[in-house]
C-alpha cells in the first residue's frame, strides 16, 4: 500500500498469479519490506493486538453462532448448553466474552497512545477519524453481543440503551420502536440484534482495511513525533516490527488467557447469569465496564436529552481532535504541560468509570458531574489553550537522533502497567453487584478455588445427597442431566451409577401412539425434572416468592467486594463470591430477628439476605440427612457439601477449565520467551 | 423493522378484573409486553395527588386528567420509567408513588414525575371501564 512493489516471486504459479493479481506485491509491501520507524516503542504493538483480537472474535463467533437460538425462550439455555455440551464450547464462550473485555482494553491503550503521541495531527486525522469510526462500531457490536445471552443485564441493558433514542424529539419513539421491532425489547429485538452482531464484525473488518490503509499512506508516527528523513531512521517491517508484535501479542495473550482461564465471570456480571424477566428490573443496572466512564457521563446530567447528547457528545469529540489540538509539536514527550494534562484526563476517564458502576446518589452523582466538566474541559479547553500558550522542548532533529539520545527501557514495565491498569479499570464493576443492607458473608476456603482448584469428591456426593432429600422439594436443577453425574470433573460416579440414580425418578413424556403423556422412569439422558410444572406454581406455592433454579445459583450470586479488594481479587484470582454467599445464606438463620428490625409475615431473618427477610424457611438442620461416609451431620457441613454441588453444577468444566488454563500458560510463557530473545537479536543493531 | 402483523395482532385491548384489588393495593398487568401498574389507591393517596400546585411540577397535569371522573380512587399507568425504561417499584420514594430503582426518579401518587431524570410522567395507556370492576385496556 506504499507505492508499486519491487518485489517478484521466484515460484512461478506465483509468478502466474502475481502478473495477473499483484496480491504477493501488496502483502510485501505492507508487511515484510513496508519501512517503519526505528523508534517505536510498545505501545505500538498495540494496533498488532487489535487486529489479532479481531481475528479471534469472528473466529469464535462464527462458531458459537452454529450452536447459538436467537429466541427468547431459548437463547439463555443455549448459551449454558454451548457451555456444558459443546466440545470446548465453555472456552470459546469464555474467549469470546473475555475477548470482548480485552479487546476494548486493548483499544483503550491504543487511543491513549494516540492521543499521549499525538498520532491524530496532520497528515494523520483520516486514520484517526477511521480509528474513531471503528471504535463507534464496537462500541455497538459489543453492545448487541452482550444482550444476546439473554440474562437480566442483557434485557435491561438492552432496555436502557435503546431507550436512549427516545430523547431525541418528534421522532424518538418511532426510532425506538423500530429498533424493538415491537412495543417493549423482546423476541424482535434479540433476533435482530443477533443479525447486526453478526453483521458488523464484518464492517469493522472493513473499516480496518482503509485504517490502515490511511496508516501505511500517512506512514507510522513515533514516540517523538519527527517525521521520518532518511533510511537510518527507519527499519523494514519484517523482521523488525512482526518479531515485536508476535512478543507483544503473546503477552497480551498471556493477560487473555488469566482471565479466560482463571477469572472468567470477574469481568461479567452475575446477574446476567438470570434469565431475561421483563417484569423485574435488576436493583442496579450496569453496563459492561467499557462502557462505564460515557454511562456516569449520562447520569450526571438531571435533563434525559442533555445527558444523551452529552453521551454521544463525548465520543464525537475525538471526531475533531485532530483541530482542537492545533499545537505542532506532536509528541507530548516534548510537551511539559500537555504531558501533565494527558495523565490527569486518564485518571479523570478512570474515574468516571469507578463512578459509572456507583449507584446515581449523592456523593457519586456531584463527582461524576465535575468529572464531566474535567472530561470536555480537556478537550474543548484545555488542548486549544495548551496549543497557544504552550512552550514546548525542542524536539530531536531526527528519529535516529532521538534513539541514539535515549536510554535503554524496562520493558516489564509494559506488563505491570498493562496489569494495573487493567485491574483498576475492569474491577469497577465488582462494585456494582447488588446486595446493599447485607454484611458480607465470611469468605470459606474452597478446594475449588485457585488456579489448581479440583472438586472434592466425596463433597459433590454429600451434596447431591443434599440437594436430593432437601433442596430439590422446592427448586429445581434443570441444567444438569443425570449423565453428567458420570462425567470427568464431576462426582466422580460410573456410568452405571449414574443411570441407577435417574431410574429412580419419573419423568414425563409423550406424547405416545395414542397421544398420551405418560411418565416413565429416567435415562442418563434426561435432566434433574423440576418440582413445579412452571413459575407460576412454583410461586403460587411458595407464598408469591418462586424459589429459583439452582443449576447457575453460585455464579447468579454475589456480594459487593468494593474497593480495594476487587483490585486484589485480579491477582488472587478470588472468584468465590457466589459459593461464599450462598452457603452463608445456608447458615444465616436467627430465629429472633436483631432488635429493631421487623420482618414482614411469611418471611424470615437472614443476616446475609440482601434485605434480610427471606421468604424460604431456614433449609437444613443438624442430623437432617444421614452422611454414610461418617462426615458430621450438621448444618455447617451440609452448607458447605451442597455448595461445592451447587458449584460444580454452575460450571461441570472447571476443573479441565483450569487444568488447560495452565498448560496454556507454560506454553504462552514459553513463547513470549522466543519471541523475546528473536526479538532482540533481530533488533540488536537497530539500536 | 417496524412490528409485524402478529406483534400488532398481539397488542390487542386486554381486560382485567380489579375486583380483586384492596384498597393501597395494586397489580402488574402485561399489556404490549409493558408492565401497566393498576393502583387501588387510599384516600390519602388521592388527597396528595390533588393537593399539589399543578404548575409547579415538571410535567404540569393534574390528578383529575389522569384518572376517571367518580373512579379516582383507580390509577392505571404504563409500569415504565420515562428516563431510560426501568420498572419503577411501587409504594416506595417520597411522594408515595413510584421509584425507579435504575436512576432514582420519583413519580407520585398520581405517576407524575417529581424528582429525577426522568422528564415525563408515568404515561397513562388507553382504557376504560366497561363495568365497576372490569376495565379494557387498549
Ligand atoms: S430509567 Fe428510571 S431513572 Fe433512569
Amino acid at each position: 500500500m506504499s507505492g508499486p512493489s519491487d518485489y517478484q516471486p521466484s515460484n512461478p504459479a506465483l509468478k502466474w498469479i502475481e502478473r495477473r493479481l499483484p496480491i504477493f506485491g501488496l502483502m510485501h509491501s505492507s508487511f515484510v519490506a513496508y519501512p517503519t520507524p526505528r523508534n517505536l516503542n510498545y505501545w505500538w504493538t498495540f494496533g498488532a493486538i487489535l487486529s489479532f483480537m479481531l481475528a479471534i472474535q469472528i473466529v469464535t463467533g462464527v462458531i458459537l453462532a452454529m450452536h447459538y437460538t436467537p429466541y427468547a425462550d431459548l437463547a439463555f439455555k443455549s448459551v449454558e448448553l454451548i457451555v456444558r455440551d459443546v466440545n470446548y464450547g465453555w472456552l470459546l464462550r469464555n474467549m469470546h466474552a473475555v475477548g470482548a473485555s480485552m479487546f476494548f482494553f486493548a483499544v483503550y491503550v491504543h487511543m491513549f497512545r494516540g492521543l499521549y503521541y499525538g498520532s491524530y495531527k496532520e497528515p494523520r486525522e483520516v486514520l484517526w477519524i477511521l480509528g474513531v469510526i471503528i471504535y463507534l462500531l464496537m462500541m455497538a457490536t459489543g453492545f448487541m453481543g452482550y444482550v444476546l445471552p439473554w440474562g437480566q443485564m442483557s434485557f435491561w441493558g438492552a432496555t436502557v440503551i435503546t431507550n436512549l433514542f427516545s430523547a431525541i424529539p418528534y421522532v424518538g419513539e418511532s426510532i425506538v420502536t423500530l429498533l424493538w421491532g415491537g412495543y417493549s425489547v423482546g423476541n424482535p429485538t434479540l433476533n435482530r440484534f443477533f443479525s447486526l452482531h453478526y453483521l458488523l464484525p464484518f464492517l469493522i473488518a472493513g473499516v480496518v482495511v482503509l485504517h490502515v490503509w490511511a496508516l501505511h499512506v500517512a506512514g507510522q508516527n513515533n514516540p517523538d513525533g519527527v517525521e521520518p528523513k532518511t533510511e537510518k531512521d527507519m527499519v523494514p517491517f519484517t523482521p523488525h516490527a512482526t518479531i515485536k508484535d508476535f512478543f507483544g501479542v503473546s503477552c497480551f495473550l498471556l493477560l487473555c488467557a488469566w482471565f479466560i482461564f482463571y477469572m472468567p465471570n470477574y469481568l461479567g456480571d452475575a446477574d446476567n447469569y438470570i434469565p431475561a424477566n421483563p417484569g423485574v428490573t435488576p436493583p442496579h443496572i450496569v453496563p459492561e465496564w467499557y462502557y462505564l466512564p460515557f454511562y456516569a457521563i449520562l447520569r450526571s446530567i438531571p435533563n434525559k436529552l442533555a445527558g444523551v447528547v452529552a453521551m454521544f457528545g463525548a465520543i464525537i469529540v475525538l471526531v475533531f481532535l485532530p483541530w482542537l489540538d492545533s499545537a505542532k509539536t506532536k509528541s507530548s514527550k516534548y510537551r511539559p504541560l500537555a504531558k501533565q494534562f494527558f495523565w490527569i484526563f486518564v485518571v479523570v476517564c478512570i474515574l468516571l468509570g469507578y463512578l459509572g458502576a456507583q449507584p446515581p446518589e449523592g456523593v457519586y452523582v456531584i463527582a461524576a458531574r465535575v468529572l464531566t466538566v474535567c472530561y470536555f474541559g480537556y478537550f474543548l479547553i484545555v488542548l486549544p489553550l495548551l496549543a497557544r500558550v504552550e512552550r514546548p522542548r525542542p524536539v530531536p532533529n531526527s528519529i535516529s537522533e532521538a534513539v541514539l539520545a535515549r536510554s535503554g527501557k524496562a520493558v516489564a514495565s509494559i506488563a505491570v502497567a498493562l496489569v494495573a491498569a487493567g485491574a483498576l479499570f475492569a474491577g469497577t464493576l465488582q462494585d456494582a453487584r447488588a446486595s446493599e443492607g447485607s454484611d458480607a458473608p465470611p469468605a470459606q476456603k474452597w478446594s475449588f478455588s485457585g488456579p489448581f482448584g479440583k472438586f472434592d469428591r466425596g463433597a459433590l456426593q454429600r451434596g447431591l445427597k443434599v440437594y436430593k432429600e432437601v433442596c430439590s422439594n422446592c427448586h429445581g436443577l434443570s441444567y444438569v442431566a443425570f449423565r453428567n453425574l458420570a462425567e470427568a470433573g464431576g462426582p466422580g460416579y460410573s456410568a452405571a451409577q449414574a443411570s441407577a440414580f435417574a431410574s429412580e425418578y419419573k419423568i414425563k413424556d409423550g406424547p405416545n401412539d395414542a397421544g398420551d403423556m405418560f411418565e416413565r422412569a429416567g435415562r442418563p439422558a434426561d435432566y434433574f425434572p423440576s418440582p413445579f410444572p412452571n413459575e407460576q406454581a412454583a410461586r403460587a406455592a411458595n407464598g408469591g416468592a418462586a424459589p429459583p433454579d439452582l443449576s447457575l445459583i453460585t455464579k447468579a450470586r454475589s456480594y459487593k467486594r468494593g474497593f480495594p479488594w476487587f483490585v486484589f481479587d485480579v491477582f488472587t484470582q478470588y472468584q468465590e463470591q457466589g459459593p461464599d454467599y450462598v452457603d452463608a445464606v445456608l447458615q444465616g438463620y436467627e430465629d429472633e430477628p436483631p432488635h429493631g428490625v421487623t420482618i414482614p409475615e411469611g418471611s424470615y431473618y437472614n443476616k446475609y439476605f440482601p434485605g434480610h427477610a427471606i421468604k424460604m424457611p431456614k433449609p437444613l438442620s443438624d442430623g437432617q440427612v444421614t452422611y454414610d461416609d461418617g462426615s458430621p451431620a450438621t448444618v455447617a457441613q451440609y452448607a458447605k457439601d451442597v455448595t461445592t454441588f451447587l458449584m460444580w453444577a454452575a460450571e461441570p468444566h472447571m476443573e479441565a477449565r483450569k487444568q488447560l488454563g495452565f498448560q496454556v500458560f507454560i506454553f504462552l510463557i514459553i513463547f513470549a520467551g522466543m519471541m523475546y530473545f528473536t526479538k532482540k537479536k533481530v533488533w540488536a543493531d537497530a539500536h | 423493522m417496524n412490528p409485524d402483523a402478529s406483534t400488532i395482532a398481539a397488542g390487542a385491548p386486554i381486560e382485567v378484573d380489579i375486583s380483586p384489588i384492596a384498597e393501597g393495593q395494586d397489580v402488574k398487568v402485561f399489556w404490549r409486553g409493558k408492565p401497566i401498574y393498576i393502583s387501588h389507591r387510599t384516600k390519602k393517596q388521592i388527597d396528595e395527588a390533588r393537593a399539589v400546585n399543578v404548575a409547579s411540577l415538571p410535567d404540569p397535569e393534574s390528578d383529575e386528567a389522569r384518572t376517571k371522573p367518580g373512579k379516582e380512587q383507580w390509577l392505571v399507568v404504563i409500569g415504565i420509567c420515562t428516563h431510560l425504561g426501568c420498572i419503577p417499584i411501587a409504594h416506595e420514594g417520597n411522594y408515595d408513588g413510584f421509584f425507579c430503582p435504575c436512576h432514582g426518579s420519583q413519580y407520585d401518587s398520581s405517576g407524575r414525575i417529581r424528582q429525577g431524570p426522568a422528564p415525563a410522567n408515568l404515561p397513562v395507556p388507553p382504557y376504560q371501564f366497561v363495568s365497576d370492576t372490569k376495565i379494557q385496556i387498549g
